[in-house]
């Protein structure tokens, strides 16, 4: 192993120790003020790629006077290079309905629901097994909740938390303006905290171990293990439980396959990291490590020198073109002029300045986008075209 | 009634009749029909007191409830990233050799239809492909056509 080699590997969220009973009944016995403090002092941020703070998030919620509240588990994971959801569901749900119940429990909801994806329907007859045992559980402590599965039906703009809610009423999955927020604007416009599985997998840890245990993991900003999708040209691809502040030079160290010439970290919205830029990236929120610091929902999808970056912006901006809900003109146009655009320049069509003007347009979607779909396709835009420009044009 | 009818009226029964059941509704008719018609459309918005444009725009939203009739079998193969390096195209070609249909076309038995579809979640034991609800994934052109000549003889 090399000397460099920094990589914290971890295992709680798959760790099944089968207490979910036990954690879930003393939790509820337990001052909501005292749980929200517990989450806050952990630093969870949301692990679907976002990096809200979770605790506030809960807090904000309970602070609405709203007597009808919903608590949603995101379960629409669509992100190209992410599968650990359906992992995190299919291993230990138990976990999170635990964990749904327990913030029920904190900001006054009784209903919730699971939106899981079209594309993971094979999961829902175990997952509803799992929920009416977990019913069974919640009426023997006489605690008032009910979880139900609502299932997508193959759009990834879903995974917005306000299209989602969209979805779920029944409209088309169009986001909303924001604010006001889910907090106190959400699901039929009630008070509704939304959080990804995972996230709420980890909060079940927190409140199993307290928020000493989970802040001591990772660094500063970025506290605590995170689950990583590892895909693409990998010897050992698969779901890895790491300590945030990695170094993207570690990573690469531990899964590349000797020949790594880049790495998209955070799927197709996410940032194109080029090789010699790996020792000055870091895996985490925002605050300067070492250099630049990527957030990240954990996909990790990494190319060697025999692909051609034309051939993968190209794939990416098909999948945005298609996911693009259409509604605000920066994005419906914008994806698909990015998309002719750099097929006219490798085609020769269009001189090669034409990529300064593509990459402003890109500027000009990550700027007037209504939502994360449409801004965050500069992400991936500008990154590709700024370090393997050569490969645009020949 | 006819069984159109009388599948949204069951439908309708079962999830309720608000806006937000729409949803339920259109995927309870497209894995009974295989699609959903312009008449379980209009059924649809009639049963929930919904203009009928609210529920064809609503319906041909999402990418998973077709409005085109499919056959038994609804192939989706993965075209995203990782799926397409491994070696996406081959998987189709394999496919499209052995059912003598292209993408987006059903077999004249009406027993299989050829679709792509964007990210599965299977990244990582790609190229990985949906038969109706069920994934197959680390495929290869060998596994792909034992995979479907099983499925022939359901």
């Amino acid at each position: 192993m090399p000397a460099s080699y920094n990589l914290k590997r971890a295992d709680f969220i798959f760790r099944n120790e089968n207490d979910w009973e036990k954690i879930l009944s003393r939790t509820l016995q337990r001052d909501k003020q005292d749980l929200i403090n517990e989450l806050i002092s952990s630093e969870l941020k949301g692990r679907g790629g976002a990096g809200f703070p979770t605790g506030l998030k809960w807090k904000l919620a309970s602070e609405d006077p709203s007597e009808i509240k919903y608590v949603i588990c995101n379960a629409d994971e669509g992100e190209p290079g992410t599968f650990k959801d359906r992992e995190i569901l299919m291993m230990v749900p138990f976990k999170v309905l635990s964990a749904m119940a327990i913030c029920g429990y904190i900001i006054g909801a009784s209903q919730a629901f699971i939106y899981l994806r079209g594309e993971y329907k094979f999961l829902k007859y175990d997952l509803e097994k799992a929920i009416s045992e977990f019913h069974y559980y919640c009426n023997e402590i006489k605690f008032n909740f009910n979880i139900r599965i609502f299932m997508g039906s193959g759009a990834y703009i879903c995974g917005e938390e306000t299209a989602l809610f969209e979805s779920m009423e029944g409209k088309r999955g169009e986001p909303r303006n924001k604010p006001p927020f889910p907090t106190n604007n959400g699901y039929m416009d009630k008070p509704t905290v939304i959080n990804n599985v995972e996230t709420l997998a980890h909060t079940f840890t927190i409140f199993k171990y307290g928020s000493k245990k989970f802040y001591d993991l990772g660094v500063q900003f970025s506290r605590g293990t995170k689950l990583f999708s590892v895909s693409g040209d990998t010897p050992k691809p698969g779901i890895y439980e790491l300590e945030l502040g990695m170094s993207l030079q570690d990573f690469v160290e531990e899964f590349g396959d000797g020949d790594t010439k880049a790495v998209q970290v955070g799927g197709a919205s996410g940032f194109l990291v080029p090789r010699k830029r790996f020792g000055e990236t870091a895996i985490g929120f925002k605050g300067k490590l070492i250099g630049i610091s990527l957030p990240t929902g954990g996909s990790m999808m990494l190319f060697n020198s025999s692909r051609s970056m034309f051939n993968v912006l190209d794939n990416y901006l098909e999948f945005f073109r298609e996911e693009s809900c259409g509604q605000c003109t920066p994005c419906r146009v914008g994806c698909q002029q990015l998309h002719m655009g750099i097929k006219a320049v490798k085609q020769g069509k269009k001189p090669a300045s034409y990529l300064d003007k593509l990459l402003k347009l890109a500027e000009t979607m990550q700027n007037t986008a209504k939502c994360g779909l449409g801004q965050s396709v500069a992400n991936s835009f500008s990154s590709i075209v700024e370090n393997f420009r050569e490969e645009m044009i020949y | 009634m006819n069984p159109t009818q009388e599948l949204v009226v069951e439908l309708a029964e079962q999830y309720g009749r608000s806006r937000a059941n729409l949803l339920p509704i259109l995927q309870g008719v497209v894995e009974r029909e295989k699609y959903l018609s312009d008449h379980s459309m209009i059924e649809i918005a009639r049963e929930l007191d919904l203009p009928a444009a609210e529920v064809y725009g609503t319906a041909t939203f999402y990418s998973f409830l077709d409005y085109k009739k499919r056959g038994k079998f609804t192939i989706r193969v993965c075209k995203t990233i990782t799926c397409s390096m491994k070696g996406k195209n081959q998987i189709l070609l394999s496919i499209e050799d052995m059912l003598k249909i292209g993408l987006g076309e059903t077999t004249s038995d009406k027993k299989f239809s050829l679709l792509e579809t964007n990210c599965l979640g299977w990244c990582h034991k790609a190229p990985a492909m949906l038969i109706n609800d069920e994934v197959f994934t680390d495929l290869t052109p060998e596994k792909v056509r034992e995979i479907l000549s099983e499925f022939m003889k359901k």
